[in-house]
């Protein structure tokens, strides 16, 4: 399962990114921005339009992901 | 080393750290007032120095550094700071010191920047920001520590607050800490990071509950968007209604002092240089710098505050649908003002294509310079009666005007999206949606000031340049003295007008109208005097002027030119200024040529179709 497919207000654990292509640098980022394995997430809202882009809580800071970089998140569900 | 050996030469800082850390309030509040602002060499970053005083008397220089996630750069303002921290940056000397911010309520991904500038193994201070706010929501930060940890001062200040940074400042006064020891290698920041917070921060729970309420009516699908649509409406009615005052003041201003200069020079040359010129060009500019800073007010605000990031969230998909980002929102609404602020604010925008595609359309925004033509035109060719019992045909036009440009603007941008396709897929988003926070009255004042001086330094010198080569333009040679027609005609800008008649003529142009649209690139509105002079009309006063001047061009052009004309003005690169803002932030001339070529085009073919149709049908 990944990010994307989480409803809002979901929580879940990050297990690891999926990267796209040797140098994906959208994986690259979101690591930096804390999206680790073991991480706590949390889908907290969506975007009026198709549902996109996604507002997600990792840490102690919100992004807004599209669903695209979303995707990259592979998370297993429930809290932490 | 003793203080007076020391004071001798200057400490250089660098601010460091991730975006909205609060590291320009910190730079703010160390510096004061005694900041410059410039550009780093061909690139559109912006460059902030500032300098002051330590209590010792030491001289501190200290440069604010674009925020930064990380030193693998994704954007040019990343490059910036990598590059600075690094030492090989070509413009910039290795800093003394990295000052390094980290908000205190942001910890979990401020700490592991902190950790990867530690690998640089410069001598390092961290600053643990908004201590305040940390205060509030009941965190608890061990510095001492923290500072134990990692091996270098760590201090808590609240940028915002008068005496917030007194333990920096004497911290800095001491004696400097030494290169920061490295991790060891291959140690994981994110593990280290973790391992840090359990050590020295309690943390009750990781969001705001106050900023989640907020929120939940602010990004809310609906509701949401009925609250954006109300904040644009209030700020661009503040920026029309309350400019107004001003801009008449401006303009007062500047044609009296063009009138006590016509009348205490000799009539000649000089006197006209200075008051056709330079007064009536760079005045004529100058006029909108109300509006320009009422507008950057209100976004500053917006900025400061933490609405923007959200605004970006809700339009995001919306904009992408239209070949754009979420990020280009601000610049194309700043541009309903003026084009300039709107292409300046594409600063925040991270993708060179994006970037460049949002300065492309910017300027197709009705801007408040091409009112006076609208309304010259609007008024001489639109008869002014009620269609549909409620609605103005004259106020209908000009409502469709403004619809072209936005139209207009999508469909250039969609085409561009379709035709870089491949390229514009992967257009990365991941936006950091900031707490909420009360803007600071100083730090808006002093960006206020700084945005304001970018334009007074383009209208001294740029724009005075063009104002006096237009200027110089429409006025030799001077005619002989038996010329019965208007001066202008005669001049360069009269022959050029008459040589573009040529490629004008397929879009219904006279040469009358392409010789005025000469002084018009100074300033759209200029256009309006241009006419007024090529059609050698003088009223008693200029509302005079005008109703003599839509007279003469109802009874002279024929409808579908008003329209073609009009249709030109939608599109048209002709401001000059514009023109030079876009040299300025894109760095290129190519681009720029680029950009000048394709709007040129698109306008001719407006105009071309629009002349066609209306002759056609009339
Ligand atoms: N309560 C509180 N607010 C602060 C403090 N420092 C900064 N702020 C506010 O935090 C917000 C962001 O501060 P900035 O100085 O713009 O942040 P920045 O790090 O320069 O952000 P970028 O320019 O995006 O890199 C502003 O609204 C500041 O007024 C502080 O110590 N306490």
């Amino acid at each position: 399962m990944n990010l994307s497919q989480l409803t809002p207000g979901a929580h879940a654990t990050v297990t690891r990114i999926s990267e796209l292509s040797s140098e994906d640098v959208v994986a690259h980022r979101l690591r930096d921005l804390g999206f680790v394995a073991g991480e706590p997430v949390s889908l907290v809202a969506l975007g009026p339009f198709g549902s996109d882009p996604l507002l997600v809580q990792v840490g102690y800071t919100r992004f807004a992901l599209r669903r695209s970089e979303a995707a990259r998140v592979e998370v297993q569900p429930g809290k932490a | 080393m003793d203080s007076t050996h020391v004071s001798a030469t200057p400490l250089s800082l660098a601010l460091v750290g991730n975006p909205n850390c609060g590291k320009t309030a910190l730079f703010n509040r160390l510096t004061g007032a005694r900041q410059k602002v410039a550009n780093y060499a061909g690139a559109t970053v912006e460059r902030k120095e500032g300098f002051f005083v330590l209590p010792s008397g030491r001289h501190v220089r200290v440069l604010d550094l674009p925020g930064a996630y990380s030193l693998s750069a994704t954007s040019p303002d990343e490059a910036v700071t990598r590059d600075v921290c690094l030492g090989q940056h070509p413009d910039e000397q290795r800093p003394d010191l990295l000052l390094c911010v980290a908000d205190a309520t942001n910890l979990r991904l401020h700490l592991r920047f902190v950790l990867e500038l530690r690998r640089l193994g410069r001598p390092m201070v961290l600053a643990l920001n908004m201590a305040d706010a940390a205060e509030r929501r009941g965190i608890r930060i061990d510095a001492k520590a923290l500072e134990q940890e990692l091996g270098f001062p760590v201090i808590e200040t609240i940028a915002v607050r008068k005496h917030g940074t007194a333990a920096l400042l004497a911290a800095l006064d001491g004696r400097l800490p030494g290169p920061a020891e490295p991790l060891p290698e291959g140690t994981d920041l994110h593990a280290e990071t973790r391992r840090l917070l359990a050590a020295a921060v309690s943390m009750p729970s990781p969001t705001n509950p106050t900023d989640a309420a907020i929120d939940r009516w602010v990004l809310h699908p609906v509701l949401g968007l009925a609250i954006l649509a109300a904040v644009m409406l209030v700020v661009f009615q503040s920026v029309y209604a309350w400019a107004g005052p001003f801009s008449d003041g401006i303009e007062a201003g500047v044609g009296a002092l063009g009138e006590w200069i016509s009348s205490t020079l000799p009539e000649g040359m000089l006197s006209s240089l200075l008051v056709d010129g330079v007064i009536a060009g760079v005045g004529g500019v100058l006029v909108f710098l109300p509006q320009i800073l009422i507008l950057f007010f209100f976004i500053l605000l917006l900025e400061e505050s933490g609405y923007l990031p959200r605004a970006a969230f809700l339009l995001d998909r919306f904009m992408v649908g239209a070949g754009l980002s979420g990020r280009a929102f601000i610049p194309m609404l700043s541009s309903f003002a003026c084009a300039i602020p709107g292409i300046m604010a594409t600063r925040s925008i991270p993708n060179p294509r994006d970037r460049f595609l949002t300065i492309l359309v910017a300027p197709m925004m009705t801007c408040s310079a091409r009112l006076p033509v609208y309304a010259l035109l609007i008024g001489a060719f639109i008869p002014d009666r009620m269609v549909g019992g409620i609605f103005n045909l004259q106020g209908l036009t000009l409502f469709g005007l403004y619809m072209a440009g936005i139209l207009g603007a999508l469909v250039v941008a969609w085409v561009a999206r379709l035709m870089g396709k491949r390229a514009s897929d992967e257009q990365a988003l991941m936006l950091e949606i900031p707490a909420w926070r009360l803007p600071n009255a100083k730090d808006v004042l002093l960006g206020l000031k700084e945005r304001g001086m970018i334009f007074l330094r383009r209208a001294g010198t740029l724009i005075l340049a063009i104002s006096i080569v237009l200027w110089v333009l429409s006025t030799f040679p001077t005619p002989p003295e038996d010329w019965a027609r208007p001066a202008i005609e005669y001049s360069f800008a009269g022959r050029i007008g008459h040589a573009l008649a040529f490629f004008f003529e397929p879009i219904g142009f006279n040469w009358q109208i392409c010789v005025a649209l000469i002084p018009g690139l100074a300033a759209r509105e200029v256009a309006v005097a241009g006419l007024a002079s090529v059609y050698a009309i003088a009223g008693a006063d200029e509302a005079n002027t005008e109703q003599i001047l839509a007279t003469a061009l109802h009874n002279e052009w024929t409808l579908a030119t008003a329209f073609s004309l009009l249709a030109w003005y939608v599109f048209a690169p002709q401001c000059m200024a514009t023109l030079a803002v876009v040299r300025r932030e894109t760095s290129s001339w190519r681009a720029t040529a680029i950009w000048a070529g394709l709007l040129t085009a698109l306008a001719y073919g407006a105009a071309f179709l629009t002349y066609h149709l209306t002759a056609a049908l009339t």
